[in-house]
């Protein structure tokens, strides 16, 4: 039995009936083909899923559709504006913050919440925000680095 | 002069991955598309008794379900190995049959033993609940020197005391004649723990069939998609090749776990073609920690014999290697031809002799995991140079140069002949370790750890000098070793009648960023700009057949087939440009996308050459139209990168927890295409050498059941536990290619481990601590510096 749910995902709302133990990462790759935001794990260890959802960090793999009913999302396809790429993502190409890209929009989002939080974070803030995200190619330095890199575009 | 060549030119690829645009196995849905969960053994070693598929198979939404015996009636044939490593008295490795899905027994907690296929992913699972199988539980053997005992249970009938293949290399009778002149052995017992991969994209797959044509198309989380369709076609299903495309798209991270044929692989083209659907499979994560083929996992004694003066004499390894429960596609490889032959090092040993015992247990296959070989050398190695250094009261550093092989450029000077087999390229080891020394300050480190200690903190350095085999080649050489496949690679350039370029390569970037350095190389060959360049690859139907991407070889080998490729493209054009100046091809000189008439300003742009030879109204009379050429490169050697690292930890003897202070590498790649790409090759490298040394472990329970089956009890390495690398080149080029490159995107794995447990035992040196076995945790080092206590 599908369960109607309303979201408004990158500012555009959707209506759809889901199935109650459908996750929310389901919901956004099958349902509304937004296959931008991954799956990695099973456990929600990776942060591969990560999304914003009412102005906040979450891994879809965590969440249910249903609990989603009502909320606003935002996924690393939301980003770019225009045309233009959010700095985020300009600061992971300039600093060259991925390798395979898997694990990246996960990153984008998480580092989207942090800098929302906290405009100029230290490295040491930097890498404890990311601590919930696996890389298994960057070494995570130049992670940093594009998160560097945006914290001070946006502050600018 | 150089455009694109050396610069740290931006990844081309970037924008779709940080835009989400990327396109994984997972992100493909096809019309009419089905999905298949694999039911896998929950027992490490166990009959199967019966299987009752009647109530899955009326379950809501699903299609089929599908057992071993299925496969085999429909005459599928098991997986088979790609290397043949044969027991030293000539008898032939053991090569059971590795089943698709288990039929009769089951080898290893995760093995397939059956299939449902159904509408949605949860209708399939939700029937995996209603299949009812009967196991009859057999006793398991996970630790390889367990299982070659008498009275181990067999993993195979037709494999006495489990081994596979015993191995040797080196001179014995010289070895030991050797350690009898020496003035000390110093000798070390060692664990090279198992690993998991873990690329963040879990494997998936795509078989799709069209009866209309007869072409069947496997989508796959893949490095190598020639290589599959061949194993396959040709020794798994018996299809036509030329009716079968393997496609791996963007490819989430493979470091060696994606080069294996796999039974999803086959699984979801069988499926596909039965049921006439395309049949979709995606890994959960618990599921890839039992399924993916596993790294590592050797059990060695090594002993160095020496003078007192801290000269090496001879080296004696004897390593059991755990391949798993079954011959994964390149696992005798791994712990035989790329591990005992790197064992000179850096180093002139005059004698080394090592022996490896290849071992089935009830455990996941073990194949290549990112360095592949190399890195367990390197540990054991690094590690009693080390040793030896601490037994003789010499600086690490000191003990290492007085060994190291002298310079030699591999033109003027000859390669350097090991006494295992190899020949090295080119190599200044000593430049590297210099180099890393004064970047890292080494010296006022060492001052400082002094310092410290005074204070009750316990700093260690640990050095690592490595040397790494990449490219394996050429095809003859590695096909007398034991290789059923050949090591070259090939490209296709082809120029549009604009002047645009494709070019189709057989190696294939999972991370690697290839469609930008290739490209990178293409816009400076042809002297037009990179935007102009497309890569292309990843795709049967359209580049030519390779070998894929594995060993840090798709630059020296795919790259200088590439090269070669685009001499002949120029080579072409070159004489259209002089039929089109009307001068002599020896008048014309090319540069920066033009051909010159010699001391004149008259000249012909590449892109009016290419439009020429599309469009051959005034063409050369007996030159045929068109401007493509396909070059297929077998390499003359491997190609031998090398450097040296520096890890600082302080270690609290309190909690035995390890912190990671600082991190030197300086790293010898040849000659570099993309400094921003290699120095990111660097550094994921070290963090997965770092992982595997303090904190990563495939545990099994000695009932073969996997204790760290998922993220939670696995440890994966994490942002907040790295400091920022510092990270410099020395430049020795490759002599034998094109590129003078010789591959960066395994240094990483193999200095980093032994470079941190070198560290570690150094910081522990004052409580008497000689060795803590990997991966070092705070209860290992606790327990370490406890343990030493009582003693002393």
């Amino acid at each position: 039995m599908g369960v109607p749910i309303k979201v408004t995902v990158n500012g555009r709302q959707y209506e759809a009936e889901v199935d109650p133990r459908m996750l929310l990462v389901h919901f956004l790759r099958d349902v509304l083909d937004l296959t931008g935001t991954h799956v990695g794990c099973d456990t929600s260890s990776c942060g591969a899923c990560t999304v914003i959802l009412n102005g906040k960090a979450v891994k879809s793999c965590t969440l249910l559709a249903v609990q989603a009913d009502g909320a606003e999302i935002l996924t690393v396809e939301g980003l770019e504006q225009n045309g233009k790429l959010h700095p985020i993502q300009e600061g992971f190409r300039e600093e060259h913050g991925l390798q395979c890209g898997f694990c990246t929009p996960g990153m984008i989002m998480t580092a989207y919440d942090l800098l929302q939080r906290n405009p100029n974070p230290s490295e040491a803030e930097i890498r404890h925000a990311l601590e919930g995200n696996f890389c298994r190619c960057t070494g995570y330095q130049n992670i940093v680095k594009a998160v560097q890199y945006a914290a001070a575009k946006m502050s600018s | 002069m150089t455009t694109y060549v050396g610069k740290p030119v931006r990844r081309v690829e970037d924008h779709r991955f940080i835009t989400g645009r990327g396109r994984y196995v997972d992100d493909i849905k096809l019309p009419g598309m089905v999905y298949a969960y694999i039911v896998r053994s929950p027992y490490a070693h166990a009959k199967i008794v019966s299987i009752d598929t009647s109530q899955a198979s009326t379950a809501p939404g699903v299609i089929a379900v599908l057992t071993g015996k299925d496969l085999e009636a429909d005459g599928i044939g098991g997986l088979p190995c790609g290397w043949q490593v044969n027991f030293r008295d000539g008898t032939q490795m053991k090569e059971p049959r590795h089943p698709v899905i288990a039929v009769d027994k089951v080898r290893h907690v995760g093995e397939p033993v059956a299939v449902i296929i159904a509408e949605t992913r949860e209708q399939a699972k939700d029937a995996a609940e209603l299949l009812t199988i009967e196991y009859e539980e057999l006793p398991a053997v996970v630790d390889p020197q367990k299982a070659v005992e008498d009275g181990a249970p067999l993993v195979h009938d037709d494999a006495p005391r489990n081994l596979a293949f015993d191995w040797e290399i080196g001179d014995k009778a010289k070895t030991e004649a050797a350690f009898q002149e020496a003035d000390r052995i110093v000798e070390l017992e060692l664990e090279n723990q198992r690993l998991v991969p873990n690329a963040i994209e879990p494997r998936a797959a795509i078989g799709d069939y069209n009866p209309g044509t007869d072409h069947t198309t496997l989508y796959t989380t893949s490095q190598n998609p020639h290589l599959i369709r061949l194993l396959l076609c040709a020794f798994v299903m018996g299809l036509p090749e030329h009716k079968v495309r393997v496609v791996s798209p963007d490819v989430g991270g493979g470091f060696g776990s994606k080069i294996f044929h796999y039974n999803e692989e086959v699984i979801v083209t069988w499926a596909a073609r039965k049921l006439k659907r395309p049949v979709k499979w995606t890994a959960e994560r618990s599921e890839s920690f039992v399924s993916d083929r596993h790294g590592r996992d050797h059990r060695t004694k090594v002993q160095l014999a020496l003078k007192n003066d801290g000269t090496f004499l001879g080296l004696k390894v004897q390593t059991y290697a755990n391949l798993g429960a079954y011959l994964s596609t390149f696992a005798p490889a791994i712990p035989t031809y790329l591990y005992g032959t790197l064992l000179q090092g850096v180093y002139t040993t005059p004698a080394i002799y090592c022996e490896v015992y290849g071992v089935f247990t009830h455990t996941v296959p073990v194949d290549a995991y990112r360095g592949a070989g190399r890195p367990e050398a390197t540990y054991l190695l690094e590690r009693i140079v080390d040793l030896a250094a601490r037994e003789l009261n010499m600086d690490p550093a000191d003990i290492r140069k007085k060994n190291f092989i002298p310079p030699f450029d591999g033109i003027e000077q000859p390669g350097y002949q090991t006494q295992v087999a190899l020949q090295y390229d080119s190599g200044n080891y000593e430049a590297a370790l210099n180099r890393l020394l004064e970047m890292a300050n080494y010296s006022e480190w060492r001052r400082k750890q002094q310092e410290l200690r005074s204070q009750g903190r316990y700093i260690g350095l640990g050095l690592a000098a490595y040397i790494e085999a990449c490219g394996i080649a050429p095809s003859a050489v590695v096909g007398a070793l034991g290789a059923r496949a050949g090591l070259y690679d090939s490209a296709t350039v082809r120029v549009h009648p604009t002047g645009k370029v494709s070019v189709y390569v057989g190696v294939h970037a999972h991370g690697q960023g290839h469609e930008t350095t290739f490209a990178q190389i293409v816009a400076d060959k042809l002297g037009i700009a990179l935007e102009d360049v497309e890569i292309v690859h990843g795709d049967t139907a359209e580049i030519p057949f390779g070998m894929g991407t594995y060993g840090s070889r798709s630059l020296a080998v795919g790259g200088s087939a590439m090269v070669r490729a685009l001499d002949k493209i120029l080579e072409k054009a070159t004489k259209i440009a002089a039929h089109l100046l009307e001068a002599p091809e020896s008048d014309l000189e090319f540069r920066e996308g033009k051909w010159y008439v010699k001391g004149t300003e008259k000249s012909i742009s590449f892109p009016e050459v290419a439009l020429a030879a599309y469009v051959p109204h005034n063409y050369p009379p007996d030159l045929e139209p068109g401007l493509e050429a396909e070059s297929f490169y077998d390499p003359k050697n491997f190609t031998f990168p090398f450097g040296a690292h520096l890890a600082v930890v302080e270690v609290d003897p309190e909690t035995g927890e390890v912190k990671l202070l600082d991190y030197y590498a300086v790293d010898d790649f040849g000659n570099v295409v993309n400094p921003l790409v290699v120095e990111g090759q660097v550094h994921g490298g070290i963090v997965q050498g770092v992982g595997q040394a303090l904190y990563e472990e495939a545990r099994y329970d000695e009932n073969g059941q996997l204790l760290t089956g998922t993220f939670l009890e696995y440890a994966m390495p994490r942002a907040d536990e790295f400091p920022m690398f510092k990270v410099d080149h020395t430049v020795t080029p490759c002599p034998h290619n094109p590129l003078g490159a010789k591959g960066a995107g395994e240094t990483g794995t193999i200095a980093a481990t032994a470079a941190v447990a070198n560290a570690v035992a150094d910081a522990l040196q004052p409580f008497g601590v000689k060795h803590v076995p990997m991966p070092m945790t705070p209860q290992r080092v606790w327990t370490a510096i406890q343990a030493s206590q009582q003693v002393s």
